[in-house]
């Protein structure tokens, strides 16, 4: 009795070991796959404020809990509210301001054309040669700010982007009453 | 009395306003002295704003082309009259946000002298396509405040069953579209005829509200000799939205997203009629509009022919002004129309009415927390629930208010009208729509920002290969000539 015990639970384990190992070898999921979900919702400019190397390095800093989800400037409060719920952790809304959409703007009487900011764009929205102004297509800026800080004159700054009527919509009410 | 408007008008929902059309209904359609100056923005309508084709200083004709369309989805804008530009600048738009807009600023110089026309003495021996280009060079646009460029709905519908002719006007105090059935039937009636022909729709019917009967009277006359069928309508708001009227005369309802043209429906204007039939036989582009001035505290309520670009006051002034101060401007009808602080602004395209309500006219109270009385669920005419989704908003889960339909919701304002607690549910809604919206973009611009990232980290791989490749070919270079200089001097040597 004792060794019919022993005989089929060797067997059990033997078999499912075999089965877990197998499945370990055949079913191995490449990378954490939350990684490149996380990727996919950064703005994806490499821009670096985070301190990590590009996106992907915050990405997995992300996924392995290492970084504070408020880790990304540009993608304001609605990033940190949307990574929050896709990580499950409280969002600290405190430390990060929404100054709201924002780009950066030329100031064309103090641009010297010295092509620095032009080489650090990450998003190519910047235009210009030496010795030319320089100027930025909104359209392409994510307000990295990589060009504020290689600016030598202070020409570039981060301005707030003008509502138009395209863009304005109503505020929210202000009683709290519905 | 909720079973027999359900039974008798075919719609969901819906409100009784109080009409107050009795101001200015008897009024005929008078044209006000030209004003000294007219604002016109380049943007009346939606889509792209159009391009400034002409300079400051230019002289241009009535009718004249100064701004040309930009895009599949803008209209063009022409000179309501003759005289000089002197400046294209901000102004203040007419719009609820008050920003400033680009805007024409045209010194008129009284001549009305038209520029050359492209009229056309048998218009129906054009084809579908002809109508539909000429109709967009006239930059029409949907006359019941929508201002959706027609000739891209031209375009768009073509091939369908049934052609509604929008002659609701059921928002309060609006006479200019019964107006204009009262008076220029024969008209309207070839305008459907053309917009028929361009769709080459099977079937015709004009809607008006039964409380226009003058209105259905000469629309019947003037389609005597035609197949379309006039119908009168249960006078109900809002009775004259694109969807509410397609349910009523065809019992048929737009699916949740979709288009009229999904159900092989197409819906115009009866203004829109006109300025077709104007476009067309005459070569008139849109320049100017009828518009309703009414109001309690307006001394004489009347129904005007303006040009595009009259600032508001001058009507007002030819209105005979104020007979007691007004507590709220509203341009456009008094439920959907819009709050202006300005009288500076000018009369767009979209623009039905210029209304200056009293006090007791508004009626606004404070709003008060909810009772979940659902009176609001009843009067949505779409079938949503007005107060769940406006909690959701307010909680800010608007992913929560989209499941319940927000996008559906029409902004007719009938839940704002009759909420007791007087709850501005349209402006939750309205914010919601905005909000998403805006993230929307955010998205878009997002996805866009990526590609240009990822294409200059490829660009800059490459020029690095490049230069790697380059260097190793010229060191390749230099070690072949070497070795070739040193095999000289060995054989030199030898």
């Amino acid at each position: 009795m004792l060794v019919a015990a022993i005989v089929s639970l060797t067997v059990l384990g033997t078999v499912l070991g075999l089965l877990l190992g197998l499945a370990a070898r055949y079913l191995r999921v490449e990378g954490n796959p939350i990684i490149a979900e996380i990727e996919q919702m950064l703005p994806g400019s490499q821009c670096g404020q985070c301190g990590y190397p590009g996106c992907t390095g915050a990405a997995q800093a992300l996924a392995d809990g290492s970084a504070p989800v408020n880790l990304c400037p540009p993608g304001g409060v609605a990033l940190v509210q949307a990574l929050a719920d896709k990580l499950g952790v409280e969002a600290d809304l405190s430390g990060v301001e929404d100054k709201g959409p924002q780009v950066a703007e030329v100031k064309e009487e103090i641009c010297i054309g010295c092509t620095r900011c032009f080489k650090v764009c990450p998003t190519d929205a910047i235009m210009g040669a030496a010795q030319q102004i320089h100027v930025v297509f909104r359209e392409a800026c994510t307000a990295c700010s990589k060009c504020v800080d290689v600016c030598p004159t202070e020409a570039l700054s981060l301005q707030d982007v003008p509502v138009t009527l395209q863009s304005w919509y109503w505020n929210k009410p202000k009683e709290a009453t519905a | 009395m909720k079973l027999f408007d359900r039974f008798f008008s075919g719609m969901r929902g819906g409100v009784h306003p109080e009409g107050r059309k009795d101001l200015s209904a008897a009024r005929g359609i008078r044209v006000p002295p030209l004003p000294k100056k007219l604002f016109v923005p380049l943007q009346q309508h939606i889509g792209a704003p159009a391009s400034p084709i002409v300079c400051v200083g230019e002289r241009v004709l009535k009718g004249q082309l100064i701004a040309v369309a930009q895009g599949n989805v803008s209209a063009p804008v022409h000179a309501p009259t003759s005289g000089i530009i002197i400046a294209l600048g901000d102004h203040v738009a007419p719009h609820p946000s008050g920003l400033p807009v680009p805007t024409f600023t045209l010194a008129c110089d009284g001549l009305e002298e038209w520029a050359a026309l492209q009229a056309c003495d048998d218009p129906f021996a054009l084809s579908a396509e002809d109508i539909a280009a000429r109709v967009a060079a006239a930059g029409i646009v949907g006359l019941g405040g929508a201002t959706f460029p027609s000739a891209l709905k031209l375009n768009l519908s073509r091939g369908v069953q049934t052609l509604i002719i929008n002659g609701g006007e059921c928002e309060p105090y609006l006479t200019c579209d019964d107006r204009i059935m009262r008076e220029r039937a024969t008209a309207i009636v070839e305008g459907i005829s053309l917009i028929a022909q361009a769709v080459a729709a099977k079937e015709v019917i004009v809607g008006i509200e039964d409380n226009k009967q003058e209105a259905i009277e000469a629309m019947r006359g003037a389609a005597r000799a035609s197949s379309m069928k006039v119908v009168a309508m249960p006078s109900m708001y809002p009775m004259g939205s694109e969807k509410q009227i397609i349910q009523v005369l065809t019992g048929q309802e737009i699916p949740a997203g979709g288009r009229p043209a999904d159900i092989g429906v197409l819906v115009h204007n009866v203004a829109t009629a006109f300025a077709v039939h104007q476009a067309i036989r005459f070569g008139r582009p849109l320049i100017s509009r009828i518009v309703t001035v009414s109001g309690g505290a307006i001394k004489s309520p009347c129904n005007v022919e303006v040009l595009v670009g009259t600032p508001v006051q001058e009507l007002i002034d030819f209105a005979s002004g104020y007979s007691q101060a007004a507590a709220r401007m509203v341009l456009g009808g008094p439920m959907m129309g819009q709050h202006i602080s300005n009288t500076g602004i000018p009369v767009v395209k979209g623009s039905s009415g210029i209304l200056a309500l009293t006090a007791d006219e508004i009626g606004h109270d404070a709003a008060s927390p909810c009772i979940r009385c659902s009176t609001c669920v009843r009067a949505c005419p779409v079938g949503l629930l007005p107060l769940e989704m406006a909690a959701h908003i307010r909680g800010s889960d608007l992913a929560g208010a989209v499941d319940l339909g927000l996008k559906d919701c029409i902004a007719c304002g009938s839940c704002s009208y009759v909420c007791p607690a007087h709850i501005p549910l349209v402006h939750y809604f309205n914010y919601a729509k905005g909000d998403l919206a805006a993230q929307e973009r955010s998205k878009l611009k997002q996805e866009a920002t990526k590609k240009l990232a990822e294409a200059r980290g490829e660009r800059i791989a490459r020029i690095e290969r490049e230069r790697a490749e380059m260097m190793a070919k010229r060191k390749a270079a230099r070690a072949a000539k070497e070795a070739a200089a040193k095999a000289a001097a060995e054989a030199e040597a030898v």
